[in-house]
Formats: structure tokens, C-alpha cells, sequence
């Protein structure tokens, strides 16, 4: 069913028994054109590309549990497209852009909600950096504005700017970032994607590959074998142990990042604000809830639950950035197992092994990078060959040197 | 999580740093091969989800380098000693990668 103003106007008069399920919960069949593996928001959205772009309709989504169910459903729903460097802006703008069309594309509430995020900045060499940020973005046609304090205090007067230590000197705003609901984009996409006729299988964990000679050519799954001559891997945290069982090393690491929720409020904070000082940030759900992050555990883990030193140091960042929310409860925290690659830089590649594709090393930071991600993963399976907007994201760009490290901080999984 | 330190005792995860994966061998710069190695070696991991033997510095204690082994499905630790022991060890008979 569509949904418009007639679809809800003839529910409404017939007490809501007209609507159907969003999407189809489908069985596997023995064989397709192509499978993903990962019902995430990038495993859907490659999907749906597939078959909208691409014309690839007899193909599927493996879903190891239910869709939604891994960093699609755990993140800060933060997107922007605030980078600095090439090979990232166009692709996190390309992202941008297709956000600002979706729900009219998907013919779904996602939810987008251009609220802008500000990015403070703390220091006279932290200016410099932020402006620098700033005239690559617009450089590339993003748009960014560097504010002065006077302008960050109009906006958010609440915050704590004389901070002894460090006081906040401005901010560098990008208006047209925000926030999405990440369940309804994970919904949007396989209901646009189930309506194309791909199928959507979940309780179907991929356990193997099918290989003639080199080529892989299916799946083992614990639903049965299913031969593809593509596959194509978006498994986020679990990339290093899927690629494995086909014989593939990543350059990934699978680091715990946490959240919170706090207790329901009326509106006070209107944007995205993040704190240049630490690694804190925060925005406010549509329920009212402030929600908020910070760092990485910093250790290997798939434990999706973190512990308490990162608590404490968002928390502390918190107080240092807005002291006013010390007294709020906290409703829930959480952790989400993140494909940490070397550089904190993502891939979208063929792999070495024919008929292998790979999405992953997302970091914390794929949420925004959803529908580019799936866009240019479905190019690459289609065509093989990369998509222009992510030609930089190669699997090889670890042995050639190409590294895309927007923080500079090296090899270190744990620093990005 | 707590660590238990060979010299300072279980002491408080936030005392320490961890800096990753203590499987790894720096390879010989001279060897034929030394790029494709190097390139394993600065860039590949195992990332296993299981028993995970890292590098962790004791920076709020003792200041040691200690090797850990711990699950990374759990967190549970099941191992900790001196990384130095474990460079001798390495060059004495202990089979390590
Ligand atoms: C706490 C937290 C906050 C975050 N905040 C932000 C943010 O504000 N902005 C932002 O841009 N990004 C954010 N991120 C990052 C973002 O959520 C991820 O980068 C992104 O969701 C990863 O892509 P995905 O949606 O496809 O992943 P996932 O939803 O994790 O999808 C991968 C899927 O693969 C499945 N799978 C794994 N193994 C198998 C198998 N063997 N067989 C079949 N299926 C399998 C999993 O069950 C999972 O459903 C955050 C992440 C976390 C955890
Ligand atoms: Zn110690």
C-alpha cells in the first residue's frame, strides 16, 4: 500500500484494518542474481539501489537476527556532511543529498530533521582548524559557517562559556546536518526495497561461503545454502569474522561505542551540539529525550555493552559543556559493536576473491553514510567498479599509502 | 572491567590504556618481502571474537606493559602478566607467532 492522505483518510474511517504489512518477511529461495549479507541500514539501502538503479530484482537481504537489530537501531542518528577531506566530502554530500529526498523517494517518515550541528571550538588553534574544515566543505559546494561566541551564545545561550579551562570561542555550524530516525529509515528501505521485489530474510546468519575454484558463487546459511554469483558483505561489526570465513585479513577492529538516553524533557536543545574540547555530543529525540555519546571503549570487543571509565568521561564531558543537565536521569545506555578501520576511513570495494564485495569500517559514523553507502555499494555490484563518489574507499589503499585519515592520528583503531 | 596487574592487583579499567592486539611480529625491514609484511603488520588484524591476547599499559599504577588475554565476547580476563616476561619468553623456547 501506498501511503498518502487518502491511504490514512481510509483507515481512519475503517477503525485501521486496511493496512498491510510494510514489508514482505520472506524465505529463502535456493538461488538469486545477488545476496547481502546484513539487514542493516546499508545492507537495506544496497538492496534497494540494486533494484531501483540497477534493475537487479531477484535478489536478497541475510539478516542473522532481525533487520535493525545491530548499529542500525543503536546509534545517535546524527547526520551531516561536515569533512574536510576529498576522498570523504563528496561521498558524506552525496549522502546528504539523497537524505534530503528520501522520504519522498521511499515513501516514508524517516524522519529527516535538518536541525544543524554546531562543532565548538575551544582554542585559537582549534579555530584554525574548523576554518580550514570549513573552506574545503564550501570549497566543494557543503555548506559551513564558522560562528563567533556571540553568535553560538544567541543560539545556545544555555551553554557554559567560560569554562576555566576551556572556554567556548565559537563554533563551526552546518545547518543542513541533523538527525533521522534510524528505525524508520531501516523500515523505509525494506519496505521500498520488499515493494521492488527483493527478499528480506531474517533469523538467517551466513556461516560459510559456496566456492567454485576461486569464485565465490553463495552462501552457507543456517537456513540452507543459497548460490549468488555476487555477494556482497554489510555486516558493519562483524566484517573481520564474516571476510574471514572466505579466506579475507581486514585492516578492521571491532570496538564497543555507547549511548544514552535521559529522561523526557521539554525542548531545549534545537540542534546537534558537539563539544571541541572532549568527546562529547548530544541532540534532543522528538520524545524529548536528550541523547547522547562520546568516545569509544577503546578495546577489542563484540560484547555490544561497554563499561563505566567512558560513562564517567561523557558524563564529565557533559557537565563541562552544559552543567544545567546534571540534575536529568539517565533512562537507558547502550553499546553497539563498530567496525573500526585503520584509517576511520570506510570501503566500498570489490575484494581480491571474485564475486566478493565489501561494505565495512563504517567506525561510528556510518548512520549519515546510509543511503550514499548503499548507492555506491549497489554500483560497485552492479558494475564492478567502484561509484566516482567513493572511489577513494579501496580496500588496497592500506598497501598503496592512500589512506584517508581525517582525524591524522595513524594506525590506530582506537584514536579515531 | 578490572585488570588484575601482576605488581599492583585488580585494579580499575580506567587506570589503563589499552593499545591493542600483542600477537603481532614487527617484520624484518631487510627481508625481500618486508612491504606486503609491513603492510600485515601495521594494517591486518585477526579481530577474532574470542579469547583476545592485547597490550595494555598500566599508566594509573605500576606504569607496566602488561599482555592480557581476554574474551571479547564477554570481557571476562583470564590471563595478565609483564609484557617484558613475555619479550624474553619470546625469545627463549615459548612457541609465539
Ligand atoms: C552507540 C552508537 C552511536 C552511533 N551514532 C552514530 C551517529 O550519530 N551518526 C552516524 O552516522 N553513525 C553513528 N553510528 C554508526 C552507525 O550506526 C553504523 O556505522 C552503521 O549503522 C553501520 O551500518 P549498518 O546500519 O549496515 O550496520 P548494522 O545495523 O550493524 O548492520 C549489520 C547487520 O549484519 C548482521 N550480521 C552480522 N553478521 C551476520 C551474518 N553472519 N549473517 C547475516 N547477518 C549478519 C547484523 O545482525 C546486523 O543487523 C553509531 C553507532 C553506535 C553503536
Ligand atoms: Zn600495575
Amino acid at each position: 500500500m501506498r501511503y498518502s492522505f487518502l491511504s490514512l483518510l481510509a483507515n481512519a474511517v475503517s477503525g485501521q484494518r486496511l493496512w498491510t504489512p510494510a514489508w514482505r518477511d520472506a524465505a529463502p529461495k535456493p538461488s538469486y542474481d545477488a545476496v547481502i549479507v546484513g539487514g542493516g541500514g546499508h545492507g537495506l539501502a544496497t538492496a534497494y539501489y540494486l533494484a531501483k538503479e540497477h534493475g537487479l530484482h531477484n535478489i536478497a537481504v541475510l539478516e542473522k537476527g532481525w533487520i535493525g537489530s545491530g548499529n542500525a537501531g543503536r546509534n545517535t542518528t546524527i547526520i551531516r556532511s561536515n569533512y574536510g577531506l576529498p576522498g570523504n566530502i563528496p561521498f558524506y554530500e552525496w549522502s546528504m543529498t539523497l537524505w534530503e529526498g528520501l522520504e519522498r523517494d521511499l515513501n516514508y517518515n524517516t524522519m529527516v530533521s535538518q536541525r544543524g550541528i554546531l562543532n565548538l571550538y575551544h582554542s585559537d588553534p582549534q579555530r584554525d582548524a574548523y576554518a580550514r574544515r570549513g573552506n574545503a566543505m564550501r570549497l566543494h559546494g557543503v555548506d559551513a559557517e564558522l560562528l563567533d561566541r556571540e553568535q553560538v551564545r544567541a543560539m545556545l545561550p544555555f551553554l557554559n562559556f567560560d569554562n576555566a579551562r576551556f572556554p567556548i570561542q565559537g563554533g563551526l555550524l552546518q545547518r543542513r546536518a541533523g538527525t533521522a530516525r534510524h528505525d524508520g529509515v531501516v523500515w523505509g528501505y525494506a519496505r521500498a526495497a520488499s515493494r521492488l521485489g527483493v527478499d528480506i530474510v531474517q533469523n538467517c546468519a551466513v556461516t560459510g561461503f559456496l566456492r567454485d575454484g576461486e569464485r565465490i558463487v553463495g552462501v552457507e546459511t543456517s537456513r540452507g545454502p543459497i548460490h549468488a554469483p555476487k555477494v556482497g558483505l554489510a555486516v558493519a561489526g562483524h566484517s573481520s569474522h564474516v571476510a574471514h570465513m572466505a579466506g579475507l585479513r581486514l585492516p578492521i577492529e571491532s570496538h564497543v561505542l555507547q549511548a544514552f538516553v535521559s529522561e523526557g524533557i521539554k525542548p531545549l536543545i534545537p540542534n546537534v551540539i558537539t563539544f571541541g574540547a572532549g568527546h562529547f555530543y548530544i541532540s534532543q529525540s522528538d520524545k524529548g529525550g536528550l541523547v547522547f555519546g562520546g568516545d569509544i571503549d577503546g578495546y577489542n570487543s563484540y560484547a555490544q555493552r561497554g563499561n563505566l571509565p567512558v560513562v564517567e568521561d561523557v558524563c564529565e564531558g557533559g557537565m563541562a559543556l552544559m552543567p544545567r543537565i546534571g540534575r536529568l536521569r539517565l533512562l537507558r545506555g547502550w553499546g553497539g559493536v563498530m567496525d573500526m578501520s585503520m584509517d576511520g576511513s570506510p570501503i566500498i570495494d570489490r575484494t581480491p576473491i571474485p564475486g566478493l564485495y565489501l561494505n565495512a569500517g563504517w567506525c561510528y559514523g556510518g548512520f549519515k553514510a546510509t543511503p550514499a553507502s548503499g548507492w555506491c555499494f549497489a554500483h560497485a555490484i552492479a558494475r564492478d567498479e567502484p561509484h566516482p563518489a567513493a572511489a577513494a574507499f579501496r580496500l588496497d589503499r592500506f598497501a598503496t599509502g592512500h589512506l584517508i585519515d581525517e582525524k591524522g592520528v595513524g594506525a590506530q583503531p582506537n584514536l579515531h | 572491567m578490572r585488570i588484575p596487574c601482576p605488581y599492583c592487583g585488580p585494579r580499575d579499567a580506567h587506570e589503563f590504556t589499552c593499545l591493542g592486539d600483542a600477537t603481532l611480529t614487527r617484520p624484518d625491514p631487510a627481508a625481500p618481502d618486508a612491504a606486503s609484511a609491513f603492510h600485515d603488520y601495521v594494517y591486518r588484524r585477526d579481530n577474532p571474537a574470542g579469547p583476545h591476547r592485547e597490550l595494555w599499559y598500566h599508566g594509573g599504577g605500576c606504569r607496566s606493559w602488561l599482555e592480557v588475554t581476554r574474551d571479547t565476547r564477554t570481557h571476562a580476563i583470564t590471563d595478565a602478566r609483564f609484557a617484558a616476561d613475555r619479550s624474553s619468553a619470546a625469545q627463549g623456547t615459548e612457541d609465539r607467532p
